[in-house]
């Protein structure tokens, strides 16, 4: 209990420093700090429209950090989240787009379970690898991350049909009968590019948290992270656990990217570099502490800085990229908790020594006081 | 295209882009041979990227063609600036080393690009007049049949990073400082009870590290990509972290495993020039530098075992 209550505090200090740390560097660089932050509360909270970005931003980042978090409580690195999710992204896209005549109830389903399905099939690779032969996770991930990113440009580029593309470099709009964007969200947020996703994003923490705390399957992969000898010793397969939780972690990424796909863009276009959201989404992981609950608020405080950033060059000047230098601060302070321990600890020592010579002095005047009454003693 | 000439374009062009793996991966390897783990080489390198390309468009018109050989230490001077928050972070602060390397590698890129536009008010800067381009060596370019190959119009910061690689290899093998940064990396209190100090040791590691991912990312930005932008160091850092583990921790193991990236890279790039690779669909030309990692790595190493006190804090008993 403590010991969150403690990471709680950590975390809110680190935002306290980080948002801190930005007034600086716009203080150094003759920006004026107040008006960039209410330019950037005001283009995240501004308007219906501005809410329905932030959360369509969430979205994806709890899945991403869901999925980090799987697989480092495994004693797993999963730095291949991108590409995880890149796999989902063009496969449900796809996908969706060669069965324009499916029906809603019977494409959304398939469609979500065939992007999960890719981006666990991505990373159960390196994980059998690594269990296997000893590979190391995180160069296979890095690895596949490419072998992904060229594969889905390619796939865009030359496999697909003509028919369903807009131009060499975009697929054309997935059909209502596949898009998770519903009409009374989308009215309310004024036509944000919100969806259901978010729904999904959010069932997905109680029920990541559930097979990780409540589960033997989540019992398993915990002992083997914390472990692998003992768990083996008591009976657990490091091997199997190993794929299992590999594959978790890419699904959730792999759901993300699909929801990306048939929820915000509703499209497939040429990517330039592996999706964002795989990195973004370790840093919402690292900064919720391996919480479930800390990736929810993690990833609302990531997407607020993300889309309040947008706002910040038109009105205040500020270029946009100062929100991503508050977020690393941020996560360094989380990160270095010591130092907030320290500080907490050093500010508590002072109290306590302000309260002791207060009471000291009380005690003095008492005693002087009551002098003639004191025989010496403690 | 004669033979000659093909095996030349092959290997001025891998020289080309190994080079700055080559430097990187051995930044990496003295800061985990010490015990401190570096994702962050990515963001360093960026950093060194950053400071290479605002020195060289800056002093290109007085230093004229050895511009990008200072512009080298511009960003050896600032990655290690940089890598100093990772040294304070992990060894004073007991960050967790993960943690502080992905802060550094989302720090290196908003803050290049925040100060490429507070400088020049846009986010990317226009192409330095001074670039590395090719270099002949003196002397050994004279050399028959292998000059030519070797050391004629070739990329001279690479021979440098060859030269670095070596002696890497000397000082972390056959120093008394190496010996003490690799006690540390594999057993701190062991190192800590025969009287080295453990976060000194630990500090100069990732201090080397920065230094030459600096300089690493000052070659990217000096010979390929020739400007800064976001997109400047994109991956090229994981590359050398997974050079630095294909290549066992061992500098001339980094090295190695540089220049098979290199070369697969440059096939990538040159190989549409090339007779017999003409015909292959450019789709596994593009893929087959990291499908072939893989498989090199699954079928050729198989475990590979970092130093034992990687990653792990040092706390001394008070």
């Amino acid at each position: 209990m403590t010991a969150q209550k403690n990471s709680f505090s950590v975390a809110l200090f680190s935002v306290l420093f980080g948002l801190i740390i930005g007034a600086v560097i716009m203080l150094v660089f003759g920006y004026n700090p107040i008006s960039g932050y209410v330019a950037l509360l005001g283009s995240a909270f501004g308007s219906m429209q501005d809410i329905g970005s932030v959360l369509t931003q969430m979205t994806p980042l709890i899945l991403t950090a869901l999925g980090f978090t799987v697989a480092q409580t495994a004693g797993f690195f999963n730095i291949g989240l991108s590409g995880q999710a890149l796999a989902g992204w063009v496969g449900a896209v796809w996908y969706a787009l060669s069965f324009p005549d499916m029906p809603a109830y019977l494409m959304i389903p398939s469609a979500l379970i065939l992007g999960t399905g890719l981006g666990a099939l991505a990373s159960a690779i390196p994980g059998w690898l690594r269990a296997q032969f000893g590979a190391s996770e995180v160069i296979v991930t890095i690895m596949m991350n490419y072998i992904l990113l060229f594969l889905g440009n390619n796939i865009l580029q030359n496999t697909m049909a003509k028919g369903i593309k807009d131009s060499a470099e975009t697929t054309k709009q997935v059909g209502a009968n596949a898009s998770l964007q519903m009409k009374w969200l989308t009215d309310l947020t004024q036509g944000s590019s919100i969806s259901a996703g978010i729904f999904i994003a959010l069932l997905m923490i109680v029920v990541v948290w559930f097979i990780m705390t409540k589960t033997t399957l989540g019992f398993e992969i915990r002992a083997v992270g914390l472990n692998a000898d003992a768990a083996k010793y008591a009976g657990m397969s490091a091997k199997r656990n190993a794929v299992v939780a590999m594959a978790i972690s890419g699904g959730l990424a792999g759901l993300a990217g699909t929801i990306e796909g048939l929820g915000n863009y509703l499209n497939f276009f040429t990517q330039n570099g592996s999706p964002a959201i795989g990195f973004d989404g370790m840093a919402v992981a690292l900064l919720g502490g391996g919480s479930y609950l800390g990736v929810l608020a993690a990833a609302a405080i990531f997407s607020v800085l993300k889309i309040g950033g947008l706002g910040m060059p038109m009105s205040s000047g500020v270029p946009f990229e100062l929100v991503d230098i508050v977020t690393a601060s941020i996560i360094f302070f989380v990160g270095a908790s010591y130092l907030i321990q320290l500080i907490q600890k050093r500010v508590q020592a002072m109290d306590e020594k302000a309260a002791q010579t207060a009471a000291a002095k009380k005690a003095a005047k008492v005693g002087s006081a009551t002098d003639k009454n004191q025989k010496g003693g403690e | 295209m004669s033979l000659m000439a093909m095996f030349s374009l092959v290997i001025s062009s891998t020289l080309v882009y190994s080079a700055p793996l080559i430097f990187t991966s051995i930044g990496g390897t003295f800061s985990e041979r010490g015990g401190v783990v570096n994702v962050g080489l990515e963001g360093i390198m960026g950093m060194g990227a950053f400071a290479s390309v605002v020195f060289n468009l800056t002093f290109a018109s007085t230093f004229g063609a050895a511009t990008p050989w200072l512009g080298l230490i511009a960003g050896a001077v600032v990655g290690l600036l940089f890598s100093l928050l990772h040294a304070v972070a992990t060894v004073t602060l007991r960050a967790d080393h993960i943690i502080s390397g992905t802060v550094i590698n989302l720090m290196a890129p908003a803050l290049g690009v925040f100060l490429i536009k507070v400088l020049y008010g846009k986010g990317q800067t226009v192409p330095i007049s001074q670039d590395f381009g090719y270099t002949s060596i003196p002397g050994l370019s004279h050399i028959p049949v292998l000059g030519q190959l070797f050391f004629a119009k070739t990329s001279g910061p690479a021979w440098l990073a060859i030269f670095v690689a070596v002696l890497s290899w000397y000082i972390i093998f056959k120093t008394k400082f190496g010996l003490r940064l690799r006690s540390v990396g594999e057993n701190p209190q062991a190192a800590d009870t025969l009287g080295l100090n453990v976060a000194r040791l630990r500090y100069s590691g990732v201090m080397i590290s920065g230094l030459l991912g600096g300089i690493g990312g000052a070659v990217v930005a000096q010979s390929i990509s020739l400007n800064y932008s976001a997109s400047t160091i994109v991956g090229q850092g994981f590359m050398a972290m997974a050079a630095m583990i294909f290549g066992r921790w061992n500098p001339i193991g980094a090295l190695g495993a540089s220049l098979f990236f290199g070369l697969s890279q440059s096939l990538a790039v040159v190989g549409a020039q090339l007779p017999g690779l003409k015909n292959v669909p450019s789709i596994w030309l593009q893929i087959a530098p990291y499908l072939l990692t893989i498989i090199v790595l699954v079928f050729f190493f198989g475990k590979t075992r970092a130093p034992k006190a990687d990653g792990v804090n040092y706390i001394k008993a008070a």
